[in-house]
């Protein structure tokens, strides 16, 4: 039973008043895309045991998509950001790397 | 045989007696009894049947560990099988009836199980009952299952006449357990400031300190537990609960309370369980410890008792549980049974203790009673039976050859004790061995982890593997504030009360007794009650191979009954540890799930039944078609009326009126479920053509553009009409139960792809009754209601024409009409506010008889588009259907480069020309074509299927046309037009159906265009 | 293999049980292999078989990490039907059924397979057409299946309200050869018959890596050492795209949480399985005399076993809806698994880009029911390079297009 903290409202919201989305940080493509970028776009999913970017929707509260870095294995969310951005925050990688030395996830890993 | 003491019984008032019934046997007991200890009060030990080899049982334990004593309690549609005698709270008037025996307690057919049981040994089902194979489903089957279950299964026609309910809860401190670790921890707490609830299982608080002895603060148990509770209920921050187990710990801080507010009073009104829904910042589990048994052959007869359960029917409830009773140890903790025991009179006859060396202070005092104590010894065997009879005495270390037998009517068992560590391991919080006390307790180093990755729950005192007082409220005062500050409230210091007990030598882990005990012993020495799993069951499995502590748990069933273990885990993890010359820890523990102790489905339901299951969605003419024949129908969250009938006429009848009438004069649908959202703002048009395989940017302000939604994946979605109302605005139309799904699909491309794009959706849907009217006589209504109010909107073909849309006076009536047909008919969509919907369809209504005027449902509209050749989302599509199946290619714009499913619309699969293709479908004789059947070709597939060539999408009896009409896909359909093609129908008749164009009705559309 | 049967058990009787020996060995690994199956899953197991069974490939390795059986074999609702939709579907999952008929007998060891019939109840106008539609499809696919009336149901289901005041039962799609079996034991066979056969079954042993040379499968490392190969099955539900990333390729696919729950035991009341999609629930009753209890996945990625209540509470609030007379039962378990599920939510049994590496994965909620099946044609896609009833469970059906979509008959995927 997740609580994920809304980045818009500042709810701290139940799991109930949420919608989950999916993989965040799509690249989305159209017409004129090469059969293999369009699967992948579509079908193509990071599944990691680990730290994982999604989507969520506040869909019984403010309405609102946003963005959570969460762990898979221990559930531990790392924080949520804005749904109005391609990449995660610099600040969300950064307390990630902080916990997770050395984890990867595409191409936002921890280089370090 | 057990009896009620003269004095003693703590938790009884002698003042008020309750009658109540036991296998229909009126019996006496006092208020504060369990239905258990009330029992034995009137002398009935023994109070069940096991699963398996349906052996006579008595109570065990005397709390919600109890695996024996389980009942079916109450009548009618208060009947429920498998309480727990031991958490029953009496009351007057229980009616309780002991399970699984047939015909009788006493005599049970079935017990011939236990003659059997050298033959029905673990796992023996998997070995037999193979052959001949119809044997097993016919035969063999049934039998087992008559054989096994526990209680009788509630009537079938029960409707529980009891109701639930849901309560949340937000707390700092949730303290799990009210025994006096926890009443510690709580207080410790509450002084921080932090928001405290205290849950209590029973009735009562302080747990079994009061039972056990000793001093707290100098002050009796009893006296300290009082004074805690009344300083916590001053506490505005702290709230306590009692009948309330915390029942399950789940992520971030979830937590379940089951209060059981009227099982103890049926009838009294109000709901019989809640179910709290806590969140937590930090759990504190106070849950205290349950006594192991002792494994000697027949510690499963009736009279042998857990020494601390007997110790509680006597201390609590004032129980003499026999007239000799015998003692059997590891430990010290059993003393206190024999001292209990021999100050309420009860013969001690021995204390067995296996350790060689024997125990401490509390020994001494025993011995200074008088009373026996045999060291290194054990319990060879409890002599089988209805109760017991005579107990015989080895050596520990021994094979079990009797040195000595003594007459006893109970036995009090003694293995030692293990922590509650199941709240603690529910959201994965690991344990580590404590060899000390043979036991697993919590490794506070790798605690359940929160959503900031951070421990989040809290062992205290037993429950954390602390016993004997001192310890234990230090423990659980330290755990109170660790909480309290991991929840962001600094501790105060306070100081934990002092607790004094007798000092306690070590105990010995004696996992069989006695050690060598052959194998004729062994299978009789029990592990799990209930499920009747024995010793030399588990090391049954180990020999087979079943070595994993889970496959011996499964192929034994250990720890699969009721009880889930509570009483038969770490024995039974010892002995298949043993048997694979392994250590405990390594072998290791089954999964903790939740609940703690069964709860009731009745609570996981709540509130949420019947009428108010889910939410009905009603427009606002609901109530009107519910008084004029609505033959209702679920469609998403709203009901829309199938049809609307006559008195005495059936929904056929009425649909077939429905058509002609409509087709004939006027109809009116109540249309307002159809979605309606506002979409605005400067980039609105180019947004629409994304969301649309249509353009709808070019869309004439006062026009109206039927459109297709796809899935980013090609698929159709939804459809429906959009208007464009102003420079900046549309109004899109979406199917009924599609608002929501797809205001939410555009809001999440506006706000997770498209964010720059200046647009915003409103849902609208509810602000607006939508009316469609309908028929040739469409516009003279609406013309009559207009003269009637001296004015109003120019409803003319020329001043409103098809595909248009206007907003004005309808009558009194401000409106917005649309000039759009689902129908064919001459057609006007009319949207008034919600408010004046009835006011609407009233004046409708009434002005309309002159015209023939009648309401209509959804088979009408169905049958009238499908007249029409019009698809349905939902019918034509499934989500595998393309606009490019249904040959919509019309409303594909060529003109944009993209929109959503272009691209997955240009995959190779998605072009095949083997792809089915929408054709109308026509019978040869008239007929209708079954719903969803299929078309087939020539031969089977490669997997030996019949090769079909295309399916029924809708099939409807035309009223209009006389006849079955219907629409599908087919294999190259369009170029097979007037081609006969079978459909296999499940009634046996292979209906034939030609290849027929999808329009059966007005295919020039002269009708609408009037 | 000494043989079970009660005779068997009679003789042991006699001397006290001390003369059954192992259902299966627990070797050490060898060097080579000609095949490694990577998961002793029931899938995993019954692919051993099949190809000692139907090919007479029997020097085969099954790694298990854990204890064999222990995924979501022995953690699922034990439902078989096939009354699936579409065609590659409601093969391989008729396949399995008729295999389930006769597993008893076939490996000696009594799996219990029940036929005790399975009901899709139609609650909306729509289901009624979806599963009228699975009705004539099934007809065609030579799958059992009927269209039946709500008292029919009721007949069949005494429990059951027909009535409810929201979603009334308007019929079901009954399937009387589906049914149940006991889990654990489906395993528990499988793996005794496979190490009859010769196989060894790795318990305990992890898959660190997956070795490739020039494209092609030559071996794993585990944590028992190396292993040589000429062919990998890929067999691990709830971890298929972790071993995936080992062997250098990426799957179309997310793992969820998915939750099942018992109630206490009772006396029988209700013989056949309910589904009822509409509000999320089905119900069965165990040997035991326990309600087995299942509903819908969580909505975000998971691998913890563990889901959330709010599920719970919806799946019991449909049940007691359904069947009002549970209301008074009590929960004894919940419990979760893991499940992988698949662009179209529909399995994917194929080859890979990497050659002689074979993946069987994405059943999502419907494993247990196609064990046999699975394991059949997957045995046959891996010894001959073809089975029919593989052949559109590719995995690059999703670059095509071309999907096996079961969601369209108004049903989940139980």
């Amino acid at each position: 039973m997740l609580i994920l903290e809304c980045p818009y409202c500042g709810v701290k919201a139940e799991e109930t008043e949420l919608a989950a989305g999916g993989e965040a940080h799509l690249k989305r493509f159209g017409p004129g895309s090469s059969d293999d970028e369009f699967h992948d776009y579509l079908f193509m999913r990071e599944n990691p045991k680990g730290v994982h970017f999604e989507r969520w929707r506040h869909a019984n509260g403010c309405g609102k998509w946003f963005h959570a870095a969460r762990c898979t294995m221990t559930l531990e969310v790392f924080g949520t950001y804005t749904a109005q951005t391609s990449v995660p925050t610099q600040e969300i990688i950064d307390k990630i790397a902080a916990k997770r030395p050395g984890w990867t996830w595409r191409e936002f890993a921890d280089e370090k | 045989m057990s009896t009620r003491l003269a004095n003693q019984g703590r938790l009884i008032d002698r003042s008020k007696q309750i009658d109540f019934t036991f296998n229909g046997k009126s019996m006496k007991g006092f208020a504060g009894d369990t239905l258990a200890s009330a029992l034995l009060a009137n002398g009935q030990v023994m109070m069940g049947r096991s699963f398996k080899y349906h052996r006579p049982r008595g109570v065990v334990a005397s709390g919600s560990e109890e695996p024996n004593a389980l009942m079916q309690l109450g009548v009618g549609d208060r009947y429920e099988p498998n309480q727990r005698a031991t958490t029953t709270e009496l009351f007057s008037g229980l009616s309780a009836n002991s399970q699984n025996h047939w015909p009788s307690l006493e005599f049970d057919v079935l017990s011939i199980n236990n003659k059997l049981s050298r033959f029905l040994t673990a796992g023996f089902y998997y070995k037999m009952f193979i052959h001949p194979r119809p044997l097993w489903k016919h035969v063999y089957e049934p039998i087992i299952r008559k054989s096994a279950g526990l209680g009788a299964a509630p009537d079938k026609e029960l409707k529980d006449a009891d109701t639930y309910e849901h309560f949340y809860f937000f707390a700092d401190v949730l303290v799990i357990g009210g025994g006096v670790a926890g009443l510690q921890a709580a207080k410790a707490a509450a002084a921080s400031g932090a928001k405290v609830l205290v849950l209590e299982q029973n009735n009562f608080w302080g747990g079994r300190a009061p039972v056990d002895g000793g001093t707290i603060d100098g002050d009796t148990p009893d006296a300290w537990i009082a004074k805690t509770l009344a300083e916590l209920r001053d506490m505005d921050n702290v709230t306590l609960r009692d009948r309330c187990m915390g029942s399950g710990v789940y992520d971030h801080g979830y937590a379940l309370g089951y209060e059981r507010l009227t099982d103890h009073a049926p009838g009294q009104g109000g709901p019989r369980h809640r179910l709290w829904r806590i969140r937590a910042s930090q759990i504190v589990t106070a849950t205290g410890a349950i006594e192991r048994p002792l494994s000697f052959a027949g510690n499963d007869v009736p009279g042998v008792m857990l020494a601390a359960s007997m110790r509680d029917y006597v201390v609590n409830w004032g129980i003499n549980p026999g007239q000799k009773v015998v003692v059997a140890t590891n430990n010290d903790d059993a003393y206190r049974t024999a001292l209990v025991l021999h100050e309420a009179g009860v013969e001690v006859v021995r204390v067995i203790d296996t350790r060689e060396t024997g125990g401490g202070a509390l020994m001494e005092a025993v011995r200074e009673k008088g009373i026996r104590v045999e060291l290194g010894r054990a319990i060879a065997k409890v002599k089988d039976g209805k109760c017991v009879t005579e107990v015989a005495i080895c050596a520990q270390n021994g094979e079990g050859g009797a040195r000595e037998t003594v007459q006893a009517d109970a036995v009090a068992m003694s293995g030692g004790w293990s922590p509650v560590v199941h709240l603690w391991s529910h959201c994965g919080g690991k344990l580590i061995w404590d060899e000390a006390n043979a036991n697993f307790r919590p490794d506070a180093s790798r605690p359940p982890l929160g959503h900031d990755g951070n421990g989040f729950v809290v062992p205290a005192g037993a429950a954390n593997g602390e016993f004997g007082l001192a310890a234990l409220l230090e423990d659980a005062a330290a755990a109170g504030a660790k909480a309290a500050e991991a929840a962001g409230f600094p501790a105060k210091s306070v100081a934990a009360a002092k607790g004094e007990s007798a000092a306690e030598l070590q105990m010995e882990a004696v996992w069989l007794m006695p050690a060598k005990a052959d194998i004729k012993l062994r299978m009789k020495t029990w592990l799990d009650y209930q499920n009747d799993v024995k010793v030399s069951d588990v090391q049954l499995a180990a020999r087979e191979g079943y070595e994993s502590v889970e496959h011996t748990k499964r192929y034994t069933t250990l720890g699969m009954a009721t009880d889930q273990g509570k009483l038969s885990n770490i024995n039974g993890l010892a002995i298949l540890a043993d048997s694979l010359n392994s250590e405990i820890p390594q072998v290791g523990t089954t999964t903790f799930r939740p609940p703690y102790h069964p709860i009731s489905l009745g609570a996981i339901a709540g509130e949420a039944r019947a009428e108010i299951f889910q939410p009905v969605r009603k427009t606002p003419i609901a109530d009107w078609m519910d008084q004029n024949g609505a033959d209702w129908e679920p469609v998403g969250q709203w009901r829309r009326p199938f049809s609307i009938n006559k008195p005495g006429e059936d929904r056929h009848a009425a649909v077939n009126r429905e058509v002609k009438n409509t087709r004939e004069n006027l109809g009116l649908l109540d249309a307002s479920t159809l979605g309606k959202l506002v979409v605005k703002g400067p980039d609105a048009g180019k947004f629409l053509d994304m969301m649309y395989t249509n353009m709808m940017s070019t869309l004439k302000i006062g026009k109206c553009r039927y459109g297709l939604m796809c899935t980013e994946n090609g698929f159709l979605m939804d459809d429906g009409v959009v208007a464009r109302i102003d420079e900046d605005t549309w109004l899109c139309h979406t199917t009924t139960g599609g608002a929501e799904r797809i205001h939410g699909w555009m809001e999440e491309w506006l706000q997770t792809e498209w964010w720059d794009w200046k647009v915003y959706v409103a849902n609208v849907t509810e602000q607006y009754a939508q009316i469609a009217v309908v028929g040739p006589n469409a516009r003279k209504v609406l013309e009559k209601l207009n003269a009637a109010a001296g004015g109003g909107m120019d409803v003319s073909k020329e001043a409103l024409p098809f595909m248009e849309w206007r907003d004005g006076k309808i009558g009194e009536f401000d409106a917005r009409a649309y000039r759009i047909s689902f129908s064919g008919e001459l057609s006007y969509e009319i949207a008034v506010a919600a408010s004046e919907g009835q006011a609407f369809w009233d004046a409708l209504m009434e002005a309309g008889k002159e015209f023939g005027v009648m309401p209509y449902g959804t088979e009408t509209l169905h049958i009238l588009r499908a007249e029409k050749g019009f698809i349905m989302i939902g019918d034509e599509t499934d989500g595998t259907v393309i606009p490019q199946d249904l040959g919509l290619h019309w409303a594909l714009s060529k003109k944009k480069e993209d929109y959503l499913g272009k691209r997955a619309q240009a995959r190779s699969h998605m072009v095949d020309p083997e792809r089915w293709q929408l054709v109308g479908l026509e019978t040869v004789d008239g007929s209708v074509l079954p719903d969803g059947a299929y078309a087939v070709g020539e031969g089977v597939n490669a997997n030996g299927q019949r090769n079909m060539i295309g399916r029924v999408t809708s099939t409807y009896f035309s009223a209009t046309l006389n006849k079955g009409i219907a629409m599908g896909l087919v294999k190259h359909g369009p170029k097979r037009m007037g081609e006969v093609i079978e459909f296999p129908g499940t009634d046996g008749v292979t209906y034939k159906a030609k290849i027929v164009d999808p329009v059966f009705y007005d295919k020039e559309g002269e009708k609408q265009n009037v | 293999m000494k043989r079970y049967s009660v005779f068997a058990v009679a003789r042991e009787a006699l001397r006290y049980h001390t003369g059954w020996e192992r259902a299966w060995r627990s070797p050490e690994p060898k060097r080579h292999y000609d095949v490694v199956i990577v998961g002793a899953g029931g899938h995993g197991l019954a692919t051993a078989y099949y190809l000692g069974k139907n090919f007479g490939i029997t020097n085969v390795a099954i790694i298990e990490k854990g204890w064999l059986g222990g995924g979501n074999t022995g953690r699922n609702t034990t439902i078989i039907r096939s009354n699936y939709l579409q065609d590659p579907s409601a093969a391989i999952y008729e396949k399995a059924r008729s295999l389930y008929e006769t597993m008893s007998q076939d490996l000696n060891y009594n799996v219990m397979f029940s036929p005790r019939g399975v009901i899709m109840l139609a609650q909306t106008e729509h289901e009624i057409r979806g599963y009228k539609r699975t009705a004539h499809a099934n007809q065609q696919q030579g799958v059992q299946t009927e269209w039946i009336s709500p008292e029919r149901v009721k007949e069949i289901v005494p429990i059951i309200n027909l009535d409810g005041p929201r979603y009334p039962v308007l019929g079901g799609l009954y399937q009387e050869r589906g049914g149940t079996a006991r889990h654990d034991a489906v395993a528990w066979g499988y793996a005794r018959a496979c190490s009859d056969m010769g196989m060894d079954i790795i318990q305990k042993c992890e898959v660190t890596g997956v070795r490739t040379e020039n494209g092609r499968t030559v071996g794993v490392d585990t944590t028992k050492g190396p292993i040589d190969c000429d062919k990998i099955g890929m067999i691990v539900a709830g971890n298929a795209s972790v071993l995936s990333e080992m062997a250098g390729f990426r799957l179309p696919m997310e793992s969820v949480a998915l939750q099942a729950m018992v109630s206490e035991p009772i006396k029988p009341c209700m013989d056949v399985v309910v589904m009822a999609n509409t509000v999320h629930g089905y119900m069965s009753q165990s040997d035991k005399g326990e309600m087995v209890i299942g509903g819908g996945t969580d909505g975000f990625n998971n691998y913890t076993q563990r889901g959330s209540f709010h599920h719970i509470e919806e799946t019991v609030r449909a049940l007691v809806e359904t069947f009002p007379m549970v209301s008074r039962l009590k929960m004894l378990r919940q419990w979760g698994g893991i499940v992988d599920v698949t662009g179209d939510r529909s399995p994917i049994i194929s080859k890979t880009p990497v050659q002689n590496c074979f993946i069987n994965c994405g059943w999502g909620t419907g494993g247990f029911k196609s064990i046999p099946g699975s394991g059949w044609a997957m045995a046959e896609l891996m010894a001959t390079g073809h089975s029919p009833l593989t052949e559109e469970f590719t995995i690059n059906r999703f670059k095509e297009g071309k999907f096996i979509d079961e969601s369209v008959a108004a049903g989940v995927a139980h």
